[in-house]
């Protein structure tokens, strides 16, 4: 059976981020519709133990290229090395992540194919993708058809479910004579908050300008504490121009593209390029208090009060909750 | 220290985007175009080399309508040498690979040591143009860039990652896609617009490939349903009617 559906799996460290079960998720049911395989391609060094968590969503078949020169990203290395394996599959899908966006163009052009960049829905249309995706940062949407194969796609993170349908995930290892890469990783910096990226992260609790001050902060981290692991803090535009936040920080059109199940928004307007930024989270919660900001416009809950007030009393409600 | 920067008009940030009743595009009427403000920085990181430098020319090259002259002479304006526009029709359309074929036969065989461009144009967000045309000029690339050093010919770059950054070293030439935070564009000073308008512009009647990838259908995004404001007689009561609704109905906590 040819490969008919192809799916990057990508780990860091030894750990598959949880976008390639998504992207597996989505390209065994692609394959489901078009007929054919699912296969996953996973690259690195000694990764082989963890293949089989990608059967568990539905490759029928895993590709491994293990090599010592691949245990962290080198793009020129990974790109050579995935194009080998993905050159002839008909539908070739990965994570819209750091490493799925700088790869994936790469590959593209290898194989001087077309691909669709950071879509939110993938389907499969007599036996063709076709690719959903925003542009002008959620301003508008389009749908994409590729003539040209593979027909690529990235997907974004959390926007797919991650659902198991167990099959065989037989292994098979590919040997590449890998080429001398042109850039080399000289370090990998971990930040050092401890806390999730906001592309990761399932709840974000964002301060803008209406926090008056960097140590003002310290209200949105209590809260983000008492939601757990999975929550994270954001920030807009004015406030990481003031220098209160890191631009890692940064949620808009000229900072990150987040889709959390729950965002709030605190002492934020809602200007145009921060609603871009956001607009694709599954609830959002305002707290402002200018009942005439636009961000009421956009949120599924809003409260007309100063954050001040209301952020610490909500931290206190979700503490209660969460130790019942 | 030679580069060029590939640069593209966009519509400003705070332009409402309208899609036209057939799904064929939107409606360019009234929108107010601007460079993409990732490619500012690469315009301010080339001209910080090159004053590092002591020597050196920058390149502006863009492909676009006519329109996208003026983009350009902002450039041209905040210090860049000159320009080259490879020209399509306002309406004409192609993927990212036509686009980025046309400006690396543009860009080769000239000695730009780095190729700046941007993380991504903020109309069509697609951040693929910057890695294909290092592919198809066989040069490595490092993207989402926020601090280059130079030294001799390599480069240290720091990229951000998920959680953190990765730090690059590549050898020279180069394509580097400008993140924010790599540094503060400046304005075009007055007497830097004057001397703009005369430096030369290129401007080449270009046909790029049929698109792969082609767009069938464009619709505006889907409308959220009206939301709600928790009332209460104070900020506790609200905040306590929050948590609950954020429980009961939208079961995200
Ligand atoms: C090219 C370009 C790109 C941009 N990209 C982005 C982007 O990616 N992301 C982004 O966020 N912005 C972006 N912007 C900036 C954007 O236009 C806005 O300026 C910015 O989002 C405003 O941030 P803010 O909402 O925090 O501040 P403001 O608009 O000043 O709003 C502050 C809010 O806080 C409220 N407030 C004040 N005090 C309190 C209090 N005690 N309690 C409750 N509420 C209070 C006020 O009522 C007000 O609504 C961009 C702009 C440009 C030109
Ligand atoms: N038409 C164009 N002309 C010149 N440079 C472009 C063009 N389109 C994209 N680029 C460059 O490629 C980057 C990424 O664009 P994109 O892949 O379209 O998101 C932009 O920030 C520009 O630097």
């Amino acid at each position: 059976m040819a490969k008919e559906v192809l799916v990057f799996a990508e780990q860091r460290g030894g750990a598959l981020k949880k976008v390639s079960f998504e992207m597996v998720s989505t390209g065994r049911k692609l394959a489901d519709k078009v007929g054919g395989e699912c296969a996953a391609v996973l690259v690195g060094d000694g990764v082989s133990g963890i293949a089989a968590e990608l059967g568990k969503y539905g490759a029928d078949k895993v590709y491994i290229v293990e090599d010592p020169k691949l245990k962290d990203y080198v793009p020129d290395l990974y790109a050579q090395a995935v194009a080998e394996v993905a050159k002839d599959a008909k539908i070739f899908i990965g994570g819209a992540t750091a490493m799925g966006k700088d790869l994936f163009p790469r590959i593209a052009a290898r194989l001087s194919t077309a691909m669709a960049s950071d879509c939110v829905k993938l389907e499969a249309e007599g036996g063709n993708l076709v690719a959903f995706r925003p542009v002008f940062a959620g301003k508008a949407f389009v749908t994409i058809k590729i003539s040209s194969s593979p027909q690529m796609a990235t997907g974004r993170p959390k926007v797919f479910p991650a659902d198991e349908s167990a099959k065989a995930g037989a292994v098979e290892k590919v040997a590449i004579t890998l080429d001398a890469p042109k850039a080399v990783l000289k370090e990998l910096a971990q930040d050092t908050s401890g806390r999730l990226d906001l592309t990761e992260a399932d709840i974000i609790v964002s301060g803008g300008r209406g926090m008056k001050g960097p140590e003002n902060y310290n209200i949105i981290e209590e809260l983000v504490d008492a939601l757990g692991a999975a929550a994270t803090v954001g920030a807009s535009r004015a406030a990481v121009d003031a220098g209160w936040r890191p631009h890692s920080d940064q949620v808009g059109q000229t900072g990150k593209t987040v889709s959390p199940s729950l965002y709030i928004a605190c002492g934020i307007s809602g200007a145009i390029q921060h609603l871009a930024g956001m607009g694709s989270s599954k609830f959002i919660v305002a707290v402002n208090k200018d009942a005439d900001a636009p961000i009421f416009a956009r949120a599924d809950y809003g409260i007309v009060d100063d954050l001040f007030k209301v952020v610490p009393e909500i931290t206190k409600e979700v503490k209660k909750l969460l130790a019942e | 220290m030679n580069s060029a920067v590939i640069l593209k008009q966009v519509p400003d940030t705070e332009a409402l985007i309208k899609v036209k009743p057939d799904g064929t595009g939107i409606v360019k009427e009234g929108v107010k175009f601007v460079i993409n403000p990732y490619d500012e920085f690469g315009v301010e990181e080339a001209l910080k080399k090159k004053e590092a430098a002591g020597s050196g020319e920058v390149t502006i090259v863009s492909i676009g309508p006519d329109r996208s002259v003026e983009s350009i002479r902002t450039a041209l304006a905040m210090g860049a040498d000159k320009g080259v526009l490879l020209k399509i029709g306002e309406d004409e359309y192609s993927d990212a690979l036509a686009t980025a074929k046309a400006l690396a036969e543009e860009l080769k065989g000239k000695d730009y040591k780095i190729i700046f461009c941007g993380k991504q144009a903020i109309d069509d967000d697609m951040a693929q143009i910057g890695p294909m045309v290092a592919e198809l000029m066989g040069l490595p690339c490092v993207t989402v860039v926020t601090k280059v050093d130079v030294s001799g010919d390599k480069a240290v770059c720091s990229r951000e990652i998920e959680g953190g950054k990765e730090i690059v070293e590549v050898a020279l030439p180069a394509v580097i896609s400008c993140q924010k935070g790599l540094n503060e564009p400046r304005y075009a000073s007055l007497p830097g617009i004057m001397k703009a308008k005369k430096k030369p512009l290129d401007i080449k009647d270009t046909k790029l490939d049929a698109p792969k990838a082609t767009i069938d259908k464009w619709e505006n995004p889907p409308q959220r349903a009206a939301g709600r404001i928790i009332e209460g007689d104070d900020a506790a009561a609200k905040a306590a009617a929050l948590v609950k609704a954020l429980r009961q109905e939208a079961k995200v906590i």
